[in-house]
This record gives C-alpha cells, sequence and structure tokens, in this order.
C-alpha cells in the first residue's frame, strides 16, 4: 500500500461571487469547488468573461465571495482578520497580464519592494534581489526602468517580485496573454522551472489550450461562472466531455479544422462510411497500426492528419485514417482496431460543419 | 543702465525700497504664495488621499463619507476668491488676530486653495495604474504602506505637474488679496500703479509676477523631468 502524501494548499468550497449593477446582478462565480494539492501546476481555462479572474482573486480574498469558504494550507482565510490575512497573502505570489510593474521604480526597486517591510538589512536584501534576477535572468537589467523592457523582460521582473517572498503558492492571471508565442514559452518554462526548483504551487488562468498543455498537470475548464470539467491534463485532453472543453482541445489540435478542410475539398465520398479517427495515449503510440492494417487485412489506411504531442511526458495522438478495400476487410480492420490499445471513432461524413 | 531706469521708470526707481517699495512688496508675496502654498499643499493632500481611497474603486471605500467631502470640496472651489475673502474675516480674525497685511490673507488663500488642490491631487492619484495597486495589495500591504509606497510615490510627476499648476493660480490669488488689503505686488500695481496713474509701477509689478510664475513653472518642469521613467 502506498500512503498518499499528497496535502491539499488550496481548498475553495462552493464558492460564489456576485457583482450588484445598477439594474441587475451579475453571477460571476457560481458554486465552485475546487481542490489544488501542493506542488501541482493547476490550469483553469474558459473564455473571457467566464469568471477565472475573479475566481483566482478568490484564493487570496482581493476578491470576498459572497458565498462559500476559501482554505489555504488548512487555514480558513474568511477567518482571518485584516493583518492576519496580509500576512497570508504574502504566501501567495501573483502574476498579471500587464505585468503591473512600478515604473517610478528600477527593476531591481521592484523586486526589492515587497521585502522593504521584512526585517533584513539592506545588505542581505540586495542578497536576495540579485538571486532573484539571476533565476529569472535578468541580473544585467537591474537599473533599469520598466519603460526599458519587453513585455517578456517585464513578465520575468514580476515573476522575480513575486517570489520575492518565498511564496508556496504562485497566481498567474493571464499571465502570457499579452506575449508573442516564443516569449509566452519562454515565461511558461520559466515557470515549470518555478515549479519544479521551488517546489511553488501554480495556479494558471489562461484562454489558451497551448499554455495549459505545455505546463498542467491539472486543469479546469470554466464557463459563465462555473466549473464545467476538471481532470489532469490527460483525461481532459484524451477525453474531454463537455463541448467547450472539446472546443478548446480542438483549438490545439486543429483537428476540427482539419475535418472541415477534408469535406471542403471532396477527398471523401458521403456515402462511404470509411474515415476513421484514432486517438492513441501513452504506449499504444508506438504500435505500428496502419503497417498492421495493410499486412492482416489488405486495407491501404491514407493518413489524412496526425497530430502528436507530448502531455507531461506521456504521448498523445490523433490520426485520421482514410480507409480503402472491401467492405468486408474494412469490417474487419474495424474489428481489429476496436480489440488494440487504441480509441477509434467513426467520423460521419454528415456531422462535419463547414461554416 | 540707472539712467535708463530713471529716465523710463521713475516711480519703480523712487518706491524701490522703504516701507511700502517693491522690495518690502516681493518680500510679501513671496511670504503670502509659500507660506500657504506649505498649508494648502499639505491640507489639499490629505484630502486628496481622502477622495481617492474612499471612493468607490478606492483601497478603503466609503460612500457616504466620500460624497460629503466631494460635495465640500466642490463647494468651497465654487465661492470666488474676493467673497471668500470678505465671508471668512471673523474665522481669519479668529486664526490669525488680524484680516489685513498679508498674514490676513493667509487664511482665505489656504481655504481658496487646499480644495483646488485636493482636487488635483484627486485626479493625479487616480491615474495611478490600478494594476499596480492591485498587486501591492496581493502582496500584503496595508492601506497606508499602499498609499505612501505606491501611490505617493507613482503618482509623484502628476502630483508636481498639479502642484506647480496650483502655485500658480495661488500667485495670482496673492495679487487679488494684496488689492483688498493683503500687500504684496498686487496691492502695489493697484494701491500705487493704478490709483496714482504710475504706470511704470503697474508694469514692473505684472513683471515681477510672471518672472515668478516663470520660475515656478521651471522647476515644475524640470522636476518632472527627472522623475519620469
Amino acid at each position: 500500500m502506498t500512503t498518499n502524501t499528497q496535502t491539499n494548499i488550496i481548498e475553495l468550497k462552493n464558492v460564489a461571487v456576485h457583482f450588484q449593477t445598477s439594474d441587475r446582478q451579475v453571477d460571476a462565480v457560481q458554486d465552485v469547488s475546487l481542490t489544488v494539492t501542493a506542488g501541482d501546476v493547476y490550469g483553469i481555462i474558459g473564455y473571457s468573461g467566464a469568471g477565472k479572474s475573479t475566481l483566482v482573486r478568490v484564493i487570496n480574498l482581493l476578491q470576498r465571495p459572497n458565498q462559500g469558504e476559501v482554505w489555504v494550507n488548512g487555514q480558513n482565510l474568511m477567518t482571518f482578520k485584516p493583518a492576519a490575512l496580509r500576512a497570508a497573502r504574502r504566501n501567495i505570489g501573483m502574476i498579471f497580464q500587464h505585468f503591473n510593474l512600478m515604473n517610478s521604480r528600477t527593476v531591481f526597486g521592484n523586486v526589492e519592494f515587497p521585502l522593504l517591510d521584512l526585517k533584513m538589512s539592506a545588505a542581505q536584501r540586495t542578497e536576495k534581489v540579485n538571486k532573484l534576477l539571476d533565476l529569472v535572468g535578468l541580473s544585467s537589467m537591474a537599473q533599469s526602468y520598466p519603460s526599458q523592457l519587453s513585455g517578456g523582460q517585464k513578465q520575468r521582473v514580476a515573476i522575480a517580485r513575486a517570489l520575492a517572498n518565498d511564496p508556496q503558492i504562485l497566481i498567474s492571471d493571464e499571465a502570457t496573454s499579452a506575449l508573442d508565442p516564443q516569449t509566452t514559452t519562454d515565461i511558461l518554462n520559466l515557470l515549470a522551472d518555478v515549479n519544479r526548483k521551488l517546489h511553488i504551487t501554480i495556479v494558471i488562468i489562461t484562454h489558451e489550450m497551448d499554455a495549459i498543455k505545455q505546463i498542467c498537470q491539472h486543469v479546469a475548464v470554466m464557463d459563465q461562472g462555473r466549473l464545467i470539467e476538471q481532470g489532469s491534463l490527460l483525461d481532459i485532453f484524451g477525453h474531454p466531455q463537455q463541448p467547450l472543453t472539446k472546443k478548446f482541445v480542438d483549438s490545439s489540435t486543429q483537428l476540427t479544422p482539419a475535418l472541415q478542410e477534408i469535406k471542403k475539398s471532396g477527398l471523401i465520398q458521403p456515402h462511404k462510411q470509411n474515415l476513421i479517427e484514432l486517438k492513441f495515449l501513452g504506449n499504444s503510440a508506438q504500435e505500428p497500426i496502419v503497417v498492421a492494417l495493410y499486412k492482416k487485412f489488405q486495407v491501404e489506411a491514407n493518413i489524412l492528419f496526425s497530430n502528436i504531442e507530448q502531455l507531461q511526458g506521456t504521448t498523445v495522438g490523433i490520426m485520421l485514417l482514410l480507409l480503402n478495400g472491401t467492405n468486408e476487410n474494412i469490417n474487419a480492420a474495424w474489428q481489429y482496431l476496436q480489440q488494440s490499445q487504441v480509441e477509434v471513432k467513426q467520423i460521419k461524413y454528415s456531422e462535419i460543419e463547414v461554416d | 543702465m540707472s539712467q535708463f531706469l530713471r529716465t523710463w521708470f521713475p516711480n519703480v526707481v523712487m518706491n524701490w525700497s522703504g516701507d511700502n517699495g517693491f522690495v518690502q512688496a516681493i518680500y510679501e508675496t513671496l511670504y503670502m504664495t509659500f507660506v500657504s502654498a506649505i498649508f494648502a499643499g499639505i491640507l489639499g493632500l490629505i484630502l486628496g488621499i481622502i477622495l481617492v481611497i474612499t471612493d468607490t474603486n478606492g483601497i478603503l471605500p466609503h460612500a457616504k463619507f466620500y460624497n460629503v467631502l466631494d460635495k465640500l470640496v466642490n463647494l468651497f472651489r465654487s465661492i470666488p476668491f474676493v467673497i471668500l475673502l470678505a465671508v471668512i474675516g471673523p474665522f481669519t480674525k479668529f486664526i490669525v488676530g488680524q484680516t489685513i497685511g498679508p498674514t490676513g490673507a493667509l487664511v482665505p488663500l489656504i481655504v481658496g486653495t487646499a480644495p483646488f488642490f485636493a482636487r488635483q491631487v484627486q485626479l493625479a492619484l487616480v491615474e495611478v495604474d490600478p494594476g499596480v495597486i492591485e498587486a501591492a495589495r496581493a502582496m500584503g500591504l496595508s492601506p497606508w504602506k499602499i498609499i505612501y509606497r505606491v501611490y505617493l510615490k507613482e503618482g509623484l510627476p502628476e502630483l508636481i505637474r498639479s502642484g506647480t499648476l496650483t502655485l500658480i493660480s495661488l500667485i495670482g490669488l496673492t495679487a487679488m488679496a494684496g488689492a483688498v488689503g493683503g500687500g504684496g505686488l498686487g496691492n502695489m500695481a493697484i494701491a500705487v500703479g493704478y490709483q496714482r496713474f504710475q504706470n511704470d509701477v503697474t508694469f514692473v509689478s505684472m513683471i515681477l509676477i510672471l518672472v515668478l510664475v516663470f520660475v515656478v513653472q521651471g522647476l515644475g518642469d524640470w522636476a518632472i523631468k527627472k522623475l519620469e521613467h
């Protein structure tokens, strides 16, 4: 028997947040419960307006919920007095889409900022700031002002600042949404490093599946204030349940656009049901399916589309095959595929929506 | 040079020193400007900060308090300065013991300027990026520390811009206060220059006030340039 040493570092219980506008009530977050274990990288994905930003602000009570409980490190933050809450917030670093650096302070000054109230000598502070700048790779820019930096560099400064208090948790609020793809990858790699080397639990919110795919271990999908689906990255990516989740997964695998292209090209005939989708998870990705189909059943498999990626060290592959052979052989091949390690699904021509 | 001055500015030369001379008037104008600037500055800064933090989006929102203060600031800003001078006469006497002379002008100058500056401070601090304020809250800073480490630090260039503007408008008010018994260059221009038809005195009074305005503006611009990154 293995002992489960995972501790729940963040627990939100039935959290709801409403905003009152002049003529109506906006339910930004409705009955959300989620648990993040220590050391996890937890992603929350959703379109803008889904309530993600409001939800993560509940974790450090920048946004006090109207209902529900907020537990961090086994303590109910809702019961904390202001001074205790401020101390608890120092344990939760936060980075933002627009970096939120102070323009009046240098890079060094911005990273030093959270340390100003600690009982530290100036020399100790300098040493700590230099260490943090080294970690994010910006030692040479210490005396620059934020206005002289690129977006990616600004976010690195923000990460160094967020880490200054040695937090256990780091919240990333759309931190890569204002950055170009290459810089996004660099920043996500830095966050993955922070998670691995410093053992900091990270909660990421984003609208980009690619960001989730790159570093998250667990994912929650948020829509109109509710969490509609949550699970491990492999579960969500391999077996999305909700239509919105499928849409996000699609946006990353590009499967739907590929199907649309195939339909438009007239490559397949509507009456033949010989277009199939294969999904590989883990080791099954190594089986030589296409070769087997031909050798065993004389079925020619034309690969129309394929996408293979590594998620958390596991291979996830999607392939669209157009099967060519006698009906009998195709049926036999179909039986074979269903018994294999691979998930197989027939694509109905009429179900492909072309806009 | 002195011949030139005697020819073109005879009354200025005659009135330069002495009890009611230019030197005394310059001193009085500077005294009124800077003493009231210090008090109105502190008062306006405090009121402006309170307006920013008690606003609905502020760090310590308090709707009722904000509304009352907001209305008061508007009320005092709406009273024409010449009328304010007269209306608060008894209050002035109570505070500084006299209603004439440069010291008697201080109270109305402060009461007239502080609400104006409070509004300027509010506008300057509202400009501070709300995201930076949120980041500071997320770091666990207390409201007091957010005020002086974030609002005042980030808003400093804008505050100096507002301060310069307020100081220049204050110099204008000292001239008006001077004309009704406060002394200074305003008194010089009206009581001596205008009423005795000594146009050279009026002209030089104006030039001296303009020099003061340009110096203040120049110092303000220089400081802003130094501070903005």
